[in-house]
């Protein structure tokens, strides 16, 4: 398997701001969790952050503050701080919200951002970690205040854009965490999401997590298994054959992933084991937190 | 191809080809629509139907996967099913939801005239809309399946839906257009005239000139001019919708919730199909997708104890061998426990469990796999 980051959560936690994006499916939820328990645990002011209004993160999270933000909610904060009480009294109560954001597209997303800013701005953490948009969302999220500078040249929402571009741009600020799987299709998709974040918003890539490998105990050789179920019955002998195979073969395919993303994105992998169970408990995400902290300590 | 014993699982997959028109496939992302879909579409092409599919953002593995070097493009493409040396009688096309090209056709359907064609579309109002008002990728989609199943080339169609926060976006889509067009900044722009709707100038309006302030006011005059130039088209956007929403509760059309088997995945597929069994159209099938197998008939708590006993007799190879077996016996068991609630709601006869394959779905073959897997009919396609 290529090289790990040597100092996974250092890599992680190196900018104020983490966004955790990827496609549906692949965890971003469980590596937010296990980012924001690990950094807790060596001490930091942590805040975690959701945006898809599901309270997946504070059940995940017991100890470590979390704070969902949603965009009408924003946006009507936004207004009433900065000298628009009517304004947003007048489009709560008209439902023209949604208009506004229609006419402005990434309105709502340049509000979220706004909203994270200010968080960071406060000096009361010193680490927020956002759940990223849901699946697909994660390049307009972030493009959206490049597209509403273009668009929009004045009042008070552009001056909000242009605010996020300058955390976006500050990599002391803000960093991107891509999560993906040991597979095809996840490995396509994370580069190909890689190169479009550098290349059109121009932010802080960190580590990219792999989430759910599978770091098992090794299984013997070739030999050695067939020595070891020489004397058993066949039926038994083919259970434990079969099994091992699929595991070979599962275990291959993920370090051919992993070997072609170190080829095909040079920025430093962190792994995350994949645990034997169908859903992640508090208790998982402490397990996961661990393991970052202690290859932090052993290196 | 899986290590694991058990027959392949037929869940009543069969009637949903069979029975159907339309087949929605529904479920929150990640969970294998795209591959679902497209193996219905591959399994109908191979029982004598001329199936298409359509699909969102798909990955470039399933263009891959279908033998399209190029991608799928916006208008249906064959694929060559040939290949296999098993002929086949039906046809399978596949296509990928182009949103905005496919409002820039409802806008021409429903246009008076050419140059109200070219006023809205030349409208930056409406290039923004047309890709990212919320809901519009579902009607669009719902917009496209109303198509294709009028195309005399097609007698199935499949659809992917989007991947959206609420799994029923897509039921309710045909109406957010129309809810658009009730909207109270539509009605505040537009005033009832002796000719028609009049669009009224945007000072006069205190409410507009607040918006202006906070988005600026060239984004307002550009949203004025889209509802002047749209001004006349409402009714048949209204009917379309009607039409739309008509066909997506018809007998004919079946849903399909894909779930993998992860809590998350599953909660999102029963709350689905409660809200399809609440508006009365129901689950024709459900789908779980990469499954762990199973090796062997004993509970993974059987195979810790033979990895104690080996251990204990200081074979340590048995012993790893055993704990493998138990690993791999842990995650199915929790995986069945996981899945029993859409069993529930689903139907056992209905309820596909598709086992994690040794190597990702990426081309025709593996998508016959997993047909075969899913309708049981023999090693060889016939």
């Amino acid at each position: 398997m290529p090289p790990e980051s040597e100092y996974p959560l250092q890599s992680l936690t190196a900018a104020r701001v983490v966004v955790v994006a990827g496609k549906g499916g692949v965890g971003k939820t469980t590596v937010t969790a296990v980012i924001a328990h690990a950094a807790s645990s060596a001490g930091e002011r942590v805040l975690a952050v959701e945006l898809d209004g599901k309270p997946t993160l504070s059940a995940l999270l017991p100890d470590v503050e979390v704070l969902a933000i949603s965009a009408p909610e924003a946006l009507d904060e936004y207004l009433r701080e900065h000298g628009f009480a009517r304004i947003a009294k007048r489009l709560n109560r008209t439902g023209v919200i949604d208009m506004v954001g229609t006419a402005a597209p990434g309105i709502d997303d340049i509000v979220v951002l706004g909203k994270i800013k200010q968080l960071e701005r406060s000096g009361e953490w010193d680490l927020i970690v956002v759940d990223g948009p849901a699946a697909g969302h994660a390049i307009t999220f972030l493009t959206a205040a490049a597209g509403l500078a273009d668009a929009v040249r004045g009042g008070p929402v552009r001056a909000q854009a242009d605010e996020v571009l300058e955390l976006l741009h500050d990599s002391d600020r803000c960093q991107v965490v891509l999560v993906t799987l040991p597979e095809t299709t996840p490995v396509n998709e994370v580069v190909e999401t890689a190169f479009a974040l550098e290349d059109v918003v121009g932010v802080q890539l960190g580590p990219i997590v792999v989430n759910g490998v599978d770091i098992g105990a090794p299984l013997p050789s070739d030999a050695d298994t067939s020595e070891a179920v020489a004397d058993l019955p066949p039926d038994t002998a083919d259970v434990l054959l079969e099994a091992a195979a699929f595991r070979r073969s599962r275990r291959a395919m993920e370090t051919e992933e992993l070997t072609r993303l170190d080829r095909e994105l040079p920025l430093p992998q962190i792994r995350l084991a994949a645990l034997p169970v169908a859903g992640l408990s508090p208790d998982d995400v402490e397990t996961l937190a661990a393991g970052l902290l202690h290859r932090t300590a052993a290196s | 191809m899986t290590a694991g014993d058990e027959p392949p699982v037929d869940a009543g997959a069969p009637d949903v080809i069979d029975a159907s028109t339309v087949i929605v496939c529904c479920g929150s992302g990640g969970v294998g629509k795209t591959t679902t879909a497209a193996v219905l579409g591959l399994e109908a092409a191979r029982r004598g139907r001329r199936a298409v599919v359509v699909t969102i953002d798909p990955a470039r593995r399933l263009a891959d996967a279908l033998g399209l070097a190029g991608g799928l493009a916006a208008e249906p493409q064959r694929i060559d099913l040939d290949g296999s040396g098993t002929p086949v009688d039906g046809e399978l096309w596949a296509m990928m939801l182009d949103t905005a090209a496919t409002f820039d056709g409802l806008v021409q359907r429903y246009a008076d005239d050419e140059l109200q064609v070219q006023r809205i579309l030349e409208n930056p109002f409406y290039r923004n809309i047309a890709g990212a008002l919320s809901g519009t990728q579902e009607y669009m989609a719902a917009e496209t399946l109303h198509a294709l199943h009028a195309d005399d080339r097609f007698d199935l169609v499949v659809v992917d839906t989007p991947p959206s926060r609420n799994a029923l976006d897509f039921l309710e889509a045909p109406g957010v257009l129309a809810r658009f067009l009730d909207h109270r900044l539509f009605r505040l722009l537009m005033l009832p005239t002796k000719g028609g709707l009049k669009v009224i100038g945007t000072a006069a309006q205190p409410l507009l000139r607040a918006i202006g302030k906070v988005v600026g006011s060239d984004v307002l005059a550009d949203a004025v001019a889209f509802f002047q130039a749209f001004a006349g088209m409402e009714t048949g956007f209204r009917e379309r919708a009607d039409e739309v929403i008509a066909l997506i509760r018809a007998d004919e059309t079946s849903f399909v919730v894909v779930a993998s088997p992860r809590h998350d995945t599953i909660d999102e597929a029963v709350w689905f199909a409660e809200q399809l069994v609440d508006q009365g159209v129901g689950v024709t099938a459900a789908v779980v997708n990469r499954a762990h197998p199973t090796f062997g008939t004993g509970s993974s708590e059987e195979a810790s104890v033979a990895a104690r006993a080996a251990r204990v007799a200081g074979d340590g190879d048995l012993a790893a061998l055993w704990d493998n077996v138990a690993g791999l016996r842990t995650l199915h068991e929790r995986e069945q426990a996981v899945m029993a609630p859409l069993e529930v709601i689903a139907g056992a006869d209905r309820l596909a469990v598709l086992p994690l394959l040794e190597r990702d779905v990426h081309d025709l073959d593996g998508l016959r796999g997993i047909a075969r897997h899913l309708f049981d009919h023999g090693p060889v396609g016939g």
